[in-house]
């Protein structure tokens, strides 16, 4: 296999899909490239590797290019998304002895889950998060605010050490991608409660992100590479390849781990307790369709204002979603190009179709579980 | 600053994590903590403070380092990070990028004085120089409030701008204050009043 080389960062967790997808299945042979996939031991390495030139592109929580555009946490180097990899796919779940106070409040149920936490909190609840500027993270703080009393005391945990924290006592919750909240229950340890979708239904999770310079410098490499991971995206959202996906993620050089861990995140059957019958999560992750992997400026500016951002910060954070290079880039493979690049975030109940290029465009509900919504286009503020 | 200097080494490998005290405590530095559990770090870099903080960069706990550098003000401890084989472009990058974090060529045990002085020096002109620009920030913020000060007695008492300084001075001496604390109650006042 010959073509360009390039040097692709990522995490192991089940959303690394589209990019393992891409190389495997030839969707990065087809356009020309070979992805050289190189798996990172946290964030902050995947970020510093990302930012010193060391990988040219990577899967990014979403947060963290944005992060980085209104200059919080390491190091001083712009990063864009260029498309979203991944959309939802992150549980919460509570440790036994919390669990068993809480067994009457049913699955997905965000709003009595926070009121019922609030009333048997003993002191501040300690929960596990993957990294700072994670979707987790600010869905977590975002969900908490919705109950004044809530004191929550945020643990930074590497996902593959979940399971561990919460046996061992370190955490009284946790809020982390797939596949670690299924080992933790696999192992009997912790019980699910909600999904992250439970509390914004159409979150932005991973993004495929690279250095605005390199994007720059490269257009016609970030083209193809855009182009491999999209088809991937899309094969991976249909239905009767969800097996071979499966299989080809358990291997030992990407994920290394067994398919009966990597199956629920993929078919969206999630098991909230050992011995409970799993529970179809509809949409619990998706990669394409609902136009998915479109980077909704709206979106980057919802999760600068979750970090803080003032009204500049917030302009920079859109502008590295860059909504111009995936019409640019995608527009002739995509069948539901949105009209617009930002929306009221929130605002969607239900599957509502909308303007786009070629007019049968259904996106998804968007709802957050408070019915609160976000509009960021200044003609609206 | 080496004899002050207080060093946290997070190893999960006991036999490593002996090896890198040895070579600090060789190379003259006296007051280092290994920790292998990250279960206990944040209360560890509380308690202890350290100044510096060595971890592999290979090692997951990164990312909690991360998050109680946030917590507990980063900016007054380095991090540096060791990698395990060489690389020179890397090291040259991190530098270049000027960061806290400071990637060195595996665990030389013979290299680690020079290296840690170099990453700590390093460090410490990235503090000044941070410290320099908050103060040049901070200078030119108190002119422009000063100057609006100076606006306003201009134009409510029709003084020139050399007896609107003399007066916020004078005021400022009487009363045992700085001319700049003068300067904002009088900017606030008149957004009060206006």
């Amino acid at each position: 296999m010959s073509g360009t080389l390039l040097n692709c960062g990522y995490v192991a967790l089940v959303d690394c899909a589209p990019l393992v997808i891409a190389e495997e299945l030839g969707f990065a042979a087809e356009e020309g490239l070979a992805l050289n996939l190189i798996r990172q031991p946290s964030w902050s390495a995947l970020r510093d590797m990302l930012a010193l030139g060391h990988l040219d592109a990577a899967q990014m929580l979403s947060p963290m290019p944005v992060a980085m555009s209104i200059g919080l946490g390491g190091l001083p180097a712009e990063v864009d998304t260029l498309m979203v990899m991944s959309v939802n796919g992150t549980v919460f779940g509570l440790s036994q002895p919390l669990a068993a106070k809480l067994e009457d409040v049913a699955f997905g149920d965000a709003e009595t889950l926070l009121r019922r936490l609030t009333n048997v909190a003993d002191g501040p609840l300690r929960v596990g998060v993957p990294f700072h500027h994670s979707m987790h993270r600010l869905l977590l703080s975002y969900w908490v605010s919705g109950a004044e009393s809530m004191q929550i005391e945020e643990v930074t945990v590497p996902p593959p050490r979940m399971a561990d924290a919460v046996a061992d006592g370190l955490v009284d919750a946790f809020w982390v991608g797939e596949p670690w909240g299924s080992v933790a229950v696999g192992r009997g340890v912790a019980t699910l409660k909600m999904t992250g979708r439970d509390v914004w239904q159409f979150s932005p999770e991973k993004v495929l992100a690279a250095r605005h310079d390199w994007i720059d410098a490269n257009p016609d490499t970030v083209r193809r590479l855009m182009r491999a991971v999209f088809q991937a995206a899309a094969w991976l959202d249909t239905p009767r390849n969800k097996p071979l996906a499966v299989e080809i993620l358990g291997r030992s050089e990407h994920l290394g781990l067994p398919t009966d861990l990597i199956d629920p995140a993929l078919t969206g059957h999630i098991t909230p307790a050992q011995g409970a019958h799993p529970v179809a999560v509809d949409r619990f992750l998706q990669f394409h369709r609902n136009a998915a992997n479109f980077p909704w400026r709206s979106k980057a500016a919802w999760i600068a204002q979750q970090l803080g951002a003032d009204q500049a910060g917030i302009t920079r954070a859109k502008a590295c979603f860059r909504t111009d290079l995936y019409r640019q880039n995608l527009t002739d493979v995509s069948t539901d190009m949105p009209g617009a690049s930002e929306k009221e975030e929130g605002a969607l109940r239900f599957e509502t179709a909308v303007a786009s290029a070629r007019g049968h465009l259904i996106l998804a509900p968007d709802a957050f579980f408070d019915g609160k919504t976000f509009d960021f286009a200044p003609e609206n503020r | 600053m080496t004899e002050t200097l207080r060093i946290l080494v997070v190893e999960p490998d006991p036999d490593k994590a002996r090896e890198i005290i040895d070579a600090l405590t060789a190379a003259g530095w006296g007051d280092v903590k290994a920790l292998a559990q990250i279960t206990s770090l944040t209360r560890t870099v509380k308690e202890y403070a350290p100044d510096i903080v060595l971890i592999d960069l290979a090692n997951p706990d990164r990312d909690t380092l991360e998050h109680i550098s946030y917590a507990t003000e980063s900016e007054k401890r380095a991090v540096a990070l060791f990698v395990d084989q060489t690389d020179d472009s890397l090291t040259k990058a991190a530098l270049n990028a000027g960061i806290s974090a400071y990637v060195v060529d595996g665990l030389k045990m013979s290299r680690i004085k020079s290296v840690l002085e170099t990453a700590i020096a390093r460090f410490q002109i990235m503090r000044q120089m941070q410290s320099e620009l908050n103060a040049a920030k901070q200078a030119l913020e108190d002119r422009k409030t000063i100057d609006r000060a100076k606006g306003i007695l201009m134009r409510q008492r029709n003084l020139s701008e050399e007896e609107a300084y003399t007066l916020l001075r004078k005021t400022a001496m009487d009363q045992g204050r700085k001319v700049i604390d003068m300067a904002r109650a009088l900017v606030t006042a008149a957004d009060l009043l206006s």
